[in-house]
């Protein structure tokens, strides 16, 4: 038998690595936090590793969790051992099938990272609230509360399936276990082995549907049996216990790590007893230990087969002395008498002494409490608090603890200086970039550790919620034995500041204790460090006495040509200093793990990190510390003082990183919040933005409509505006025709700019005598920070010009105000600029239904969000519902928009007596088609409602409610192209079909980009994605052309950075089209690799060569005699080839597979010429007129044109 | 017809061979090529700088997203197969040298010392018979003079034969001040062959877009008489075996460019133009060529031509120049 390996391992690999060695069939969908699980399945299966019977298993990526469970439902059904991995709304998505797994007694495990389901709010995070709702479908439920856990109850609920015939779902903690790093070991392919009964294989292939031995399943049963048969299984259910008993007794005897159904930990004579589940069973572990050392008596119960539940199990577990029980769940149920696992520990206690069977001296008293909700923190401080509130006369019951719920009063309260973490235990805390590699090196140096020494690590990582500019924070710990602390570093010894800006926004020395290291990358010399701190960050350092050392990273990086790569420089740093392993052996293994982790990406790469590593000693310095400090320059405030008050009071803590401040009162209650927060997040974090020449500038706007983050802006205005302009503002006459007299500016928002240059990229104009010098060139933000701020803000008060007098084009739709700014989507975008061209072409009547994803992400995404509104106070008013079911969302809002209206058009006509009929008659029958028509109705409704106020009657008090709605209202539908051709498919069909005024945008980057580029059904021919590692096969599926089919649906197919004169009519289109319009726009993505500020380049590339062509179907032209399919992009000319080459997801498939990559892209090629020329064929086809052809039956009472 | 030819130290049936050029670019072209009857492969060059660009871009532009966010901690499956290096010129070596019977030329175009060493160990552990070292940098620095330049190249031929046993060619530019005594140090740094000439892509000018484009300008036989040139004034004074590469189109370009010294002929355009067959027919009209001019062999002709043997020595010298301006100016 081969050795154990002991391995860095984080839990999803954990338990993904059992499941992908037991397996045959497995079925799978990205979800936050599992989806690595399935990569980690798909990739081995793609290299070709095998499962423990000498199989690779067959991994297919569904088009939905729902899609996943059916395919796994199949697959077990056909006699194959399968699995899947899910989490939160996904494994929502699961339970019809999970039903039927189940009752059809199925050997089956699925593996869950536990997260929070959506509720008020969608929340990426762990906790067993998507567990809790899987209680009643007849699954066992089997919690893991560690990566080793994760790894070995896996094994143990593959192991029990196939014994009890019952299906598992065994789950762990989401981001607390399944992207914890820790060391753990694997079991060998033999010890598997030695767990899987061969003869419940066999049966359980025996009972897969074979037409040798026909039997039938999935009948319907009457009420004459239905019930009989429902109850058939209970000896199953009664068995599974000791089946599950008895695998964890073989896997302990195999191992030596001995699990139970509920396992007690502490003193034997406890009297207080905490009973729980999942990772915060280790804290509790911990804190046990602690207490009892002092001579508490207190203990742990952890639950690890919650379904079906043992109390015969729990009760024999618990010591006899126990007086008080504390139950914790990580789940809330509003509305119950308790959390589930409480009530289950109650009805066991109770029935087991009605049966007089209660094993205790006393019979304990239960409470119960909810922690840890979306991986809120759980350490010892709250543990202590769970223990405390045991003690107190009269326990409360129904708490909370680890917030402070100031509403309710239900929270506990908390010493925080409570801590018990042992010395010898090095606790390191890095802040970091996401660009810098911080979280990548930090990786890789636990693996080191974990590899070279015989010490314990842990490694947890916090990210922010901003693509661009991400801040990460790495919580390391090191010590001697294992490590339970499954909650953040309070107390570092070490801490890491990998961005000196960060002085200017986090409280990181908060994490330093006395008396450590404070390593600091500083973009000056040593000695001008600590005068360069704010006040505060010196009086910190000082008190505490701290060590202080600095490099400027960014200069070794330079030098050594690492860009803004500082990882293993800042990696060097560290392990010079902690001292975890000598210096040289240190620099050593860092070179090896440089080796290990960037040999396949190239010797240059690895070169360079190596010349940065060797670089690095001897320009890391001690600071030399003054007595005292040297600055009174204070850290700046959180948000500017004009914010509102809601922005100072709860977004500027939020922004800090003390959020867990906040109390339940700071927050709305039904997840209602303002828009327009991101303009108080000045975040600077480009190094070079955008700088203006007016003299050689063309006053085209292409710079500000590309513009991702609204951080470019135009504006003409009347000379007099430039009253009070600060000094340095620049402004020049407007070159037009049409409007005379106008000044003209471009401004740009240094602080908000995050430096993708993408307008540098798409500006035309360029310096004659010396071409390299644009309209647009990129300068470095420092020097200019203060003036062009000073200057945007000025350019923020500059009149908008007549909405209603402009002719909307490219160039006149970047006078519209953005409504839609400083988004965290990633720099340079491709998605961005179409929702911000939305907000500017319709963004004072818009809603907004947004498919769960990156829009979801950086539209909604607290704690600022982009959304604004405009000096009037009207802005998008924006919502995500789910994932699957945007489509359908969207047609409810409209459906709410048209009852509203209908009923403010009824009350209008009832009033017109009163309101005068020439009033009445205006407002029902205003043409609103454009921006002309949408003014004079908003006039004539502010008559109305002045009106109104003026009129009695309960009529008059409702249409005064309702008067908005007059106004025509645009609702788009927009999400990306994983909802859209994939998981939300059906609902964007049907609501298609309907002859609603819903407008849809895709914004197609052709894989799931939110979850990291898992292919979808937009996914090119030829390119790699994860789930395609070897290139897609098939064509993108052309929903353009499946929505033609209705020929009611308005469609378009855009490509702004190469066309956005086409973009704009497209929009204008659709949004004029009084039925379904289908907008799908060309994104690119950092998920198809490479430099973002190409992204416009890449969409001519993509547009020139026929793979991604441009067309506009009206319906409305048929009615003209046109053909309704008009293509706006030319002729495919020359090769697919430059165009896919650019790209790291097509050049991946060539650098496999040449002869792969030279039939794919052959076949791409051919492929879009072929669509080409069935477009343009189209586009020559005029259809017969019939008057009904040129609206969609209904579509005046379904739409909004009333 | 004895048409054999001894180059870079490998037997050939003949002096006539694909230049580096993209018709090897895959396992059918370079099978058109040995049918045509290619006496020997050479390859596209391998650029060191193309392929540490490719890793860095990957590096600062691909991977610089993983490990950023949440919910995505990388946007790219990480197959074992993909390698960012020369693998895939390696792996494409390895199956030509697997496909044909004819010896095998690499060519490699390096930008570091490092780099040079490290392909051209590759290149022969991968099967190469025989190296082409591209020697193709545009010198901008104001400040570097011409000893300096070439004394880099000699250093890293030197080096590049310490490293491997396989026969090394250096690939030349016609822009040195003194090309022969160039070419007698490539010698003592034991270059076993030169090429002459490389023909650099020049960047052209869009005007309305004001940006350089790249052209690439096929050559013609008007290209060829800077070749002869040189191939003739070094012919018999050097000993690393010559080739000429740019302006052959014909079997009497060939026929010229033997005479003038050339061990082999590299055909690029003109494969390019007509397709690889063609080496074909031309093969066999330099056979009836020298059939009909009662040659005895190949070897027989080849320097015949030379400044060494031809009967006028100067016309390859400067008179050659001056005496075409006068002709010029009496016509």
């Amino acid at each position: 038998m081969s050795a154990r390996r002991r391995l860095p391992l984080d839990g999803n690999e954990a338990a993904a690595s059992v499941a992908h060695r037991v397996s045959e069939v497995i079925a799978i969908y990205p979800i936050t936090p599992s989806s690595n699980m399935g990569e980690f399945a798909d990739e081995w299966s793609a290299a070709g590793q095998k499962n423990v019977w000498g199989q690779v298993p067959a991994v297919i990526e569904m088009q939905s969790e729902g899609g996943a469970a059916g395919a796994v439902h199949g697959a077990l059904q056909g006699g194959a051992l399968s699995t899947t991995f899910t989490a939160s709304q996904g494994l929502l998505l699961m339970i019809p099938n999970m039903y039927k797994i189940a009752g059809e007694l199925t050997a089956y495990t699925m593996h869950v990272a536990a997260r929070t389901v959506a509720t008020h709010a969608l929340s990426i995070f762990g906790d067993h609230s998507d567990v809790m709702a899987c209680r009643q479908t007849g699954f066992a439920l089997l919690a893991s509360g560690s990566v080793q856990e994760a790894h070995d109850l896996a094994a143990v609920a593959h192991a029990a399936t196939l014994k009890c015939r019952i299906p598992f779902l065994h789950f762990f903690d989401g981001f607390r276990t399944s992207h914890e790093i820790s060391p753990a070991e694997e079991l060998t392919d033999a010890d598997l082995l030695h767990m899987l009964d061969p003869e419940a294989i066999k049966a359980h292939r025996e009972r897969g549907l074979n037409p040798e031995r026909p039997v039938l399943r999935g009948t319907a049963q009457n009420p004459d049996a239905f019930f009989q048969a429902r109850e058939a299984c209970n000896p199953f259910y009664a068995a599974c216990p000791a089946a599950v008993e008895e695998a964890m007794q073989r896997f302990g005897a195999l191992t030596g790590r001995k699990y139970g159904l509920f396992d007690y930990h502490g003193h034997p004579e406890a009297e207080r007893v905490i009973v729980l589940m999942g990772s915060g069973a280790e804290a509790v572990h911990e804190t046990v230990d602690w207490m009892t050392a002092r001579g508490e008596k207190v203990g742990l119960l952890r639950v690890r087969l919650y379904r079906p539940f043992s109390p015969k199990h729990l009760l024999a577990a618990l010591p006899k002395t126990v007086k008080r029980l504390s139950v914790l769940d990580r789940t809330k149920e509003p509305g119950a008498l308790g959390e589930p696992l409480y009530l289950d520990v109650v009805t066991a206690l109770a029935e087991a002494r009605a049966e007089g069977s209660l094993p205790f001296a006393q019979e304990p008293l239960v409470v119960g409490g909810r922690y840890g909700l979306s991986s809120k923190e759980f350490n010892p401080a709250h543990v202590k608090a769970v223990f405390d509130n045991l003690s107190a006369p009269k326990p409360r019951n129904h708490f909370t603890v680890g917030i402070n719920d100031d509403v309710t009063g239900l929270s506990l309260p908390v010493d925080d200086s409570f801590d018990i973490e042992p010395e010898d235990v090095v606790q390191s805390v890095f802040f970091g970039l996401g660009a810098d590699g911080t979280v990548g090196a930090n990786k890789n140096s636990i693996k080191i550790i974990i590899d070279e020494t015989d010490l314990y690590a842990q490694g947890y990582f916090v990210y922010d919620s901003k693509k661009s500019g991400a801040v990460t924070i790495s919580h390391l710990r090191f010590g001697p034995r294992p490590i339970r602390s499954t909650y953040l570093v309070r107390k570092a010894n070490f801490v890491a500041c990998h961005q000196f800006v960060f002085f200017e926004r986090y409280d990181m020395l908060a994490y330093a204790e006395p008396g450590s290291t404070l390593l600091i990358n500083a973009p000056c010399k040593p000695e001008e460090v600590f005068d360069q701190l704010p006040r505060e960050a010196q009086q910190e350092i000082l008190e505490k006495k701290l060590k202080v050392y600095a490099i400027d990273a960014a200069a070794v990086a330079r030098s050594t040509g690492m860009g803004g790569r500082i990882n293993s420089i800042m990696q060097t740093c560290f392990f010079a200093l902690a001292g975890v392993l000598p210096r040289e052996e240190a620099i050593a293994k860092i070179k090896e793990a440089v080796k290990k982790t960037y040999g396949k990406k190239g010797d240059e790469v690895v070169r360079r990190n190596h010349a940065a590593i060797d670089e690095t000693l001897q320009n890391l310095h001690q600071v030399t510390l003054p007595g005292k400090r040297t600055s009174e320059r204070p850290r700046p405030p959180i948000v500017p003082k004009a914010a509102p008050d809601f922005v100072q009071r709860v977004t500027a803590l939020m922004l800090e990183g003390k959020g867990d401040l906040l109390p339940v009162s700071a927050f709305p209650v039904d997840g209602t919040w303002p828009t327009a927060t991101s303009q108080w997040e000045k975040r600077n974090i480009a190094a070079e933005i955008p700088a203006w020449d007016p003299k050689i500038c063309i006053q085209c706007n292409k710079c500000a409509a590309i513009c991702p983050h609204a951080a470019i802006r135009a504006a003409i205005y009347p000379p007099e505006a430039l009253k009070g302009a600060p000094d340095t503002f620049v402004a020049v006459d407007f070159k037009s025709n049409d409007m005379k007299g106008l000044k003209y500016t471009i401004q740009v928002a240094p602080e908000d700019c995050t430096g993708c240059s993408l307008c540098v990229q798409v500006c035309p104009a360029k310096d004659k005598a010396q071409p390299k010098h644009k309209a647009i060139d990129m300068v470095a933000q420092a020097p200019l920070r203060e003036k062009e701020a000073a200057n945007y803000d000025f350019f923020l008060k500059l009149p908008e010009p007549p909405r209603a007098e402009l002719k909307l084009d490219l160039k006149n739709s970047q006078f519209l105000e953005p409504l839609f700014e400083y988004s965290g989507a990633c720099s340079g975008c491709g998605e961005t600029p179409y929702i911000k061209l939305l907000t500017q072409l319709f963004g004072d009547r818009l809603i907004v239904a947004n498919a769960t994803g990156c829009s979801s992400i950086y539209g909604g995404n607290l704690p600022t969000t982009p959304y604004t509104k405009n000096r009037d106070g009207r802005g998008p008013a924006w919502s995500n519902s789910l994932f699957e079911d945007n489509a359908e969302f969207g047609l409810g809002l409209r459906l709410a928009v048209d009852a509203n209206t209908r009923q403010s058009r009824h009350l209008v006509e009832a009033l017109s007596g009163q309101l005068g009929d020439n009033l009445a008659g205006e407002l029902l029958k205003a043409e609103q088609h454009d921006e002309k028509g949408i003014a004079a109705q908003r006039e004539r409704v502010k008559a109305l409602q002045q009106k109104l106020l003026r009129l009695k009657g309960p009529e008059a008090a409702r249409l005064l409610g309702l008067a908005d709605y007059l106004v025509r209202k645009s609702v788009w539908i927009v999400g990306g192209d994983g909802w859209a051709y994939d998981i939300g498919f059906g609902g964007l069909d049907h609501v298609l079909s309907l002859p609603y005024d819903v407008n849809v945008l895709v914004l197609d980057t052709e894989v799931y980009s939110n979850t990291g580029g898992q292919q979808s059904k937009a996914t090119p021919l030829g390119a790699a994605a994860k789930f395609a590692a070897s290139g897609k096969e098939v064509g993108k599926k052309d929903l353009g052309l499946m929505a033609m089919g209705y020929r009611h649906v308005y469609v378009a197919q855009l490509a702004m950075g190469a066309k956005d004169a086409q973009t704009v009519s497209a929009f204008l289109e659709a949004e004029s089209w009084h039925g379904p319009s289908l907008l799908i726009a060309y994104s690119h993505c950092i998920a198809h690799g490479y430099d973002m500020a190409l992204g416009a380049e890449q969409q001519k590339l993509a547009v020139g060569s026929g793979i991604w062509p441009m067309y506009r179907y009206d319906p409305r032209r048929v009615a003209q005699g046109l053909p309704p399919l008009s293509m706006d992009s030319g002729l495919p000319k020359g090769s697919a080839r430059d165009y896919m080459r650019n790209e790291t997801r097509f050049r991946m498939v060539e650098k496999i597979d040449p002869k792969r990559f030279q039939e794919l892209m052959t076949a791409a090629e051919r492929n879009a010429l072929q669509r080409d020329a069935l477009y343009r064929q189209l586009a020559a086809v005029t259809i017969p007129d019939h008057p009904e052809a040129a609206q969609p039956a209904g579509a005046g009472a379904k739409g909004a044109k009333e | 017809m004895d048409l054999s030819t001894t180059y870079l130290g490998l037997k050939l049936a003949h002096p006539l061979m694909p230049g580096a050029c993209p018709l090897a670019d895959d396992l059918d072209g370079v099978r058109r090529l040995e049918d045509a009857g290619a006496a020997a492969i050479v390859l596209r060059s391998l650029f060191e700088e193309q392929i540490a660009r490719e890793q860095m871009s990957s590096f600062l532009h691909t991977d610089s997203h993983g490990e950023s966010f949440a919910e995505a901690l990388s946007y790219f499956p990480s197959p074992d197969g993909f390698v960012l290096g020369p693998d895939e010129y390696l792996e494409h070596l390895r199956k030509v040298k697997a496909a044909v019977k004819v010896p095998v030329i690499a060519s490699l175009n390096g930008t570091s010392l490092g780099g040079w060493l490290r392909y051209a160990a590759l290149m022969e552990q991968a099967g190469a018979d025989a190296l082409e070292l591209n020697v193709y940098a545009i010198n901008t620095d104001t400040e570097e003079d011409a000893p300096t330049l070439e004394k880099r190249v000699l250093g890293m031929v030197r080096s590049i034969k310490g490293a491997v046993k396989i026969p090394v060619a250096v690939k030349l530019s016609p822009f040195y001040t003194s090309v022969a005594h160039f070419a007698k140090r490539l010698e003592e740094a034991c270059a076993d062959g030169l090429v002459l000439f490389n023909r650099f892509y020049q960047p052209d000018i869009d005007v309305d877009e004001l940006q350089t484009v790249r052209s690439l300008v096929l050559s013609t036989s008007a290209e060829l008489p800077l070749r002869l040139r040189w191939l003739a004034i070094l012919s018999g004074r050097v000993r690393p075996a010559l080739a000429v590469s740019g302006g052959v189109h014909t079997h009497l370009d060939a026929v010229k460019a033997v005479m003038a010294g050339a061990h082999a002929v590299q055909v690029v355009s003109a494969l390019l133009k007509h397709g690889p067959g063609y080496l074909k027919p031309m093969r066999e009209e330099l056979e009836r060529w020298l059939v009909e001019h009662e040659y005895e062999s190949l070897a027989q002709m080849c320097g015949s031509m030379s400044l060494r043997n031809s009967p006028d020595p100067a016309a390859y010298e400067r008179g050659n120049y001056m005496m075409i301006l006068q002709s010029w100016r009496q016509a």
